[in-house]
């Protein structure tokens, strides 16, 4: 079999074929190997893979225990993003106050990965600890759009995206504080899933904003997204914010067939996702998402989540309160960067303004400030208040009787690299996800079509834990739309 | 509640961070401008909703037991600087020197 169709193929389907002896149990890090190679680099190339590991990814395939275990990603290659702990890999959160820092430990996803037989040859580019929505805030450079390079690929996890998105492997890893794993996804036509906030260990991401931050998964396909989540899911002793709730199979309703595969689910459109200022193309697919779902036996309803427009306020508040503390670690004395100053406190400074990019720079000091004598009231626990009636919505709406909710991703389609010089109008690119986020519940975002040849996302939600259903409708809607998702 | 010049020196002060004159004017630009769309925040109606974050709210609790890490690398393969297992620092300003000269 080509390395193309190979790639080409659902993950299940090829770590099955491995495991059965049908195809080497190389041959699709062979394929993800030989793909990278003529996407990312060079001049031209789409700087979305910044460390590899071949030798390693080589011999973890040929040390695969076919006969034994379960392994639903036999040999099946999986790119990184830069701020989840690898001991093989640099770990460098696309900031040069880590780097060529090699992690001591690993974090459990990566672990469970490797138990279900998935390979690790590359960790993919990021905007710096995750603060962004472009991937041009990393220090390795901008990664750019794999169908038109003069755009970005959305972020914070654009080289994860990227990398799936160009056909280099199925699967990717990235995370989520406030759409990062979603608006990449819809930016590049593939599949994104954020968990339920405790669904996945945090245990080796590095700390963004810990209640909001979560592990998240990008595929090529429904399939592809569920089976890296069925994987990497589950409660772990090293991370106490995770929770033990039984994990379903989210793959359960892949083939779940009849003309009314989605009878019974009702499915919400909050109007306060589909603003009149929502582009006209965009509404078009957006509808016609709506009408196959209908098609496919949803109740369609309107509902309301009256706080939405709150939540770029409250989490660019609280995402950076909380990141300002996490981001203490990062000192010049345990590991990293150290540039010498004027005594300790001199050396803390010049380490940490040479280190940290402007954006992060700014979002410690914009931490900072919000949590300092003074303000913590007016800002901080305000912000906290406010939160808390944004997850109040979900709480009512999901108690309503709705199952999902359907929303777009984005409110645009992947802009020009350059083109948000104000940092606020880049904050807005996350109006449509950061609600998820604070209120901890499940969302994804899979392709509906095309404006203009740059893919459009759009996103359901659901309550808490409720992954099955959420991947039972995107399921359905991915095999109704068919190719025009892609068209 | 505009910010000044003196806050961003303030907080960055607090945060540890070093800037130049000429950063810190442009921060306060870009602060005030992030801030002013936070304002919109006071006007809300939280009813009853606590101003009191409850941070432990849903969290399940473990035992206040060490629960170390396995390090697959000794930490002076990683650590910018250590001697006899300790990780060293400059010396504080406010200490007087001594004989051993340089970090301790």
């Amino acid at each position: 079999m080509s390395a193309e169709a190979l790639l080409s193929r659902p993950a299940a389907d090829v770590a099955a074929d491995i495991v059965a002896g049908r195809v080497p149990r190389d041959a699709a890090l062979d394929a993800s190997l030989a793909a990278m190679d003529a996407a990312n680099a060079g001049p031209d190339g789409l700087n979305a893979v910044l460390w590899t590991d071949t030798p390693g990814a080589r011999a973890d395939a040929a040390a695969l225990s076919l006969d034994t275990g379960d392994l639903p990603l036999a040999g099946i290659p999986v790119a990184v993003k830069d701020n989840i702990a690898t001991r093989t890999m640099p770990t460098t959160c696309g900031s040069k106050i880590l780097e060529g820092y090699v992690s001591p430990f690993e974090a459990t996803v990566i672990a469970k990965l490797r138990a279900a037989g998935a390979v690790l040859p590359m960790k993919t580019n990021m905007d710096e600890f995750a603060m962004g929505s472009s991937t041009e805030n990393s220090a390795w450079g901008i990664t750019r759009h794999p169908l038109d390079h003069t755009r970005v690929p959305g972020g914070s996890s654009g080289g994860s995206a990227a990398v799936v998105a160009a056909g280099v492997t199925r699967i990717a890893l990235g995370s989520e504080t406030g759409g990062s794993v979603r608006q990449p996804a819809a930016f590049c036509g593939i599949v994104g899933v954020k968990p339920t906030y405790g669904r996945v260990s945090r245990h080796g991401l590095v700390a963004f904003a810990s209640s909001l931050d979560q592990v998240g998964v990008f595929g090529q396909s429904v399939d592809d997204a569920a089976l890296g989540l069925q994987v990497i899911a589950g409660a772990d002793p090293l991370d106490s914010t995770s929770v033990s709730v039984p994990v379903p199979d989210y793959r359960a309703s892949r083939e779940s067939g009849g003309d009314k595969p989605l009878d019974g689910v009702v499915v919400g459109l909050p109007e306060e996702y589909w603003p009149d200022s929502l582009d006209a193309r965009m509404r078009e697919l957006l509808d016609r998402a709506v009408q196959r779902l209908i098609a496919l036996g949803a109740d369609v309803r309107k509902v309301s989540l009256p706080h939405t427009s709150l939540a770029i306020p409250v989490y660019y508040i609280v995402a950076p309160a909380e990141a300002s503390s996490n981001l203490a670690r990062f000192d010049g004395v345990r590991y990293g960067l150290r540039v010498e100053g004027d005594g300790l406190r001199g050396m803390y400074e010049a380490t940490r303004s040479q280190g940290f990019g402007p954006e992060v720079t700014r979002r410690i000091l914009l931490g900072t400030y919000v949590l300092s004598a003074g303000y913590y009231d007016a800002y901080y626990k305000r912000a906290m208040a406010v939160r808390r009636l944004i997850g109040d919505d979900f709480t009512k709406v999901f108690a309503s009787g709705v199952h999902v909710l359907f929303t777009p991703t984005t409110p645009t389609t992947a802009f020009v690299a350059g083109s948000k010089k104000d940092p606020y109008e880049m904050y807005m690119s996350d109006i449509f996800t950061a609600t998820a986020n604070l209120a901890g519940v499940p969302a994804m975002s899979q392709p509906i079509g095309r404006i203009d040849g740059l893919p459009v996302g759009g996103q359901l939600l659901a309550s808490h834990f409720d992954e099955a259903t959420m991947f039972r409708v995107a399921y359905a809607l991915e095999r109704a739309l068919g190719g025009e998702a892609h068209s | 509640m505009a910010v000044s010049e003196n806050d961003v020196r303030h907080v960055a002060a607090l945060a540890r961070l070093g800037l130049a004159d000429d950063r810190v004017q442009s921060l306060v630009g870009e602060l005030n401008g992030i801030l002013a769309h936070m304002d919109v925040l006071q006007q809300v109606d939280i009813g009853g909703a606590s101003l009191d974050p409850d941070a432990t709210q849903g969290m399940r609790m473990r035992e206040d037991v060490p629960n170390p890490i396995a390090l697959h690398r000794a930490r002076d393969e990683f650590a910018p600087s250590m001697r006899d297992g300790f990780f060293l620092v400059p010396r504080l300003s406010t200490h007087g020197s001594t004989d051993d000269e340089g970090e301790g």
